[in-house]
């Protein structure tokens, strides 16, 4: 039996699909979500060393994985789309830019939050933050760069390029703010030595990140089909989706 | 050879508008000079402050002159005539690029010393800036470009690339500030110096790639 893998790349026979597909993603986001929090705020033990403020890193982590992980990904569709003019692929990447800077946003709100009683100050120009920083920098130029331009066809081609740049350039430039970060060592503020962690913390840790990853599809999905139904408004599917909807 | 040709022409178009050659670099000066009337004369301060201050203004000042990179061609239908010839769309950006750093980039060089001299930088570390921007202002100019092809008749495109360019300029900041900053300490600065040059020789050799998709997608 041979399956058509391209069946699902026309956006119209992926937009029933996704439809059947966010209410598993979105399931199990939420109950992950759940079985995390509690996992984290009741089963896993108190820091001997920062108290109770450690717990921010069941949202901070995920959080920050996720917006790292995030621009890869889009960076990846926004590719594909260009190479092989797959639309979905594309659109994939548009639905992806707002979750990757929400997530990126996040990590950075938790960090300060957690670096106010630790620290005792709510931002430190430290390697990490500031490379957080500069990546919502780059978000918000792929989103920007693709709201500036109405026809969706070059706005797809032109953050795919800004996405990919911005991909050759992250490595670079996290590199530059670490060298720069430790010939500058100014404050003695240190987070890369972790301290083992407990196992149910980790357990907790990796529940919430399952949770983003859930969350991340589930919106994703719900995203690109809102941008599939406004980008085909003119086709017949649509048309004949609206009658259906309509009827009942 | 199409490059001369179009550096040869870039630099004709601008001799003719030397104004926009003086708008850059007198918003250089004018940046540059506002430091000291914001913080304070304090010599030590300024001493320490000068390296990051020129060149964060010559990134402001060589990004402000990006939009003007394609934009007169765009207008008036060259652009899409140089899309439309045989020639390598690559090695046309080249040039165009390269005359912009001809254009923008080297008044600042030839500028930052005195600028430099007016925040007291000892004569090395004056040698270092230039050298640094010398290095630093070509890619700026290679990076800029593929900012000014994407955003090309874009309404409110000259912000837009400032959202784009502006970050991804930061690792040549770095280490253009860093490698004065370390003359001044006393600690070498070959590291910044051959970093800086690594990033020069990988946009020369991505950059106008970029670019020439960029305009591709921008004339479609």
């Amino acid at each position: 039996m041979t399956i058509n893998w391209f069946k699902y790349s026309s956006p119209a026979s992926f937009y029933s699909l996704a439809g059947k597909m966010i209410p598993i993603f979105a399931f199990a986001a939420v109950i992950s979500l759940v079985a995390g929090l509690y996992v984290g705020f009741f089963v896993a033990p108190t820091d001997f060393q920062q108290g109770e403020a450690y717990r921010i890193i069941f949202i901070h982590v995920p959080a920050a994985w996720m917006s790292m992980f995030l621009y890869v990904v889009m960076a990846f569709w926004a590719g594909i789309g260009l190479a092989f003019n797959t639309r979905l692929s594309s659109m994939f990447a548009t639905a992806i830019a707002p979750t990757g800077a929400m997530f990126t946003f996040i990590a950075l709100w938790t960090g300060s939050l957690w670096g106010k009683p630790m620290w005792g100050t709510w931002w430190v120009w430290d390697a990490r933050l500031t490379s957080e920083l500069i990546l919502l920098f780059l978000y918000i130029g792929f989103m920007s760069l693709q709201a500036a331009i109405d026809d969706p066809r070059r706005a797809d081609k032109a953050g795919a390029i800004i996405a990919l740049v911005g991909v050759v350039n992250i490595p670079i430039i996290y590199f530059s703010v670490q060298w720069w970060n430790t010939l500058h060592q100014g404050a003695s503020v240190s987070i890369n030595q972790a301290p083992s962690m407990a196992s149910t913390m980790l357990l907790g840790m990796l529940i919430m990140v399952f949770a983003s990853w859930m969350y991340s599809i589930a919106i994703i999905l719900k995203r690109v089909r809102v941008i599939i139904i406004e980008r085909e408004s003119h086709t017949a599917w649509v048309a004949e989706l609206q009658k259906k909807d309509s009827i009942r | 050879m199409i490059i001369m040709w179009i550096i040869k022409r870039d630099l004709l178009l601008a001799i003719r508008r030397q104004s926009d050659v003086l708008t850059t670099l007198f918003f250089f000066v004018i940046v540059v000079s506002l430091f000291p009337l914001s913080v304070g004369p304090e010599m030590n301060m300024l001493r320490a402050m000068a390296p990051g201050v020129v060149w964060v203004a010559a990134l402001l000042a060589s990004m402000l002159s990006l939009n003007r990179m394609f934009s007169n061609d765009y207008m008036d239908g060259t652009l899409e005539q140089m899309l439309l010839s045989p020639q390598s769309l690559s090695l046309l950006v080249l040039g165009k690029a390269f005359a912009h750093w001809l254009v923008t980039g080297i008044p600042l060089v030839i500028m930052a010393p005195i600028l430099g001299i007016q925040y007291d930088l000892p004569a090395e570390a004056l040698v270092v800036l230039t050298l640094t921007l010398l290095l630093g202002t070509p890619v700026l100019s290679l990076i800029g470009a593929i900012g000014a092809a994407l955003t090309l008749g874009l309404r409110g495109g000259s912000v837009l690339i400032s959202l784009l360019v502006l970050p991804l300029y930061i690792p040549v900041l770095i280490f253009g500030a860093g490698a004065v900053e370390a003359n001044m300490a006393g600690i070498g600065f070959d590291a910044h110096l051959s970093l800086l040059g690594a990033f020069l020789l990988a946009s020369l050799a991505l950059a106008p790639w970029a670019t020439a998709s960029s305009l591709r997608v921008s004339l479609e």
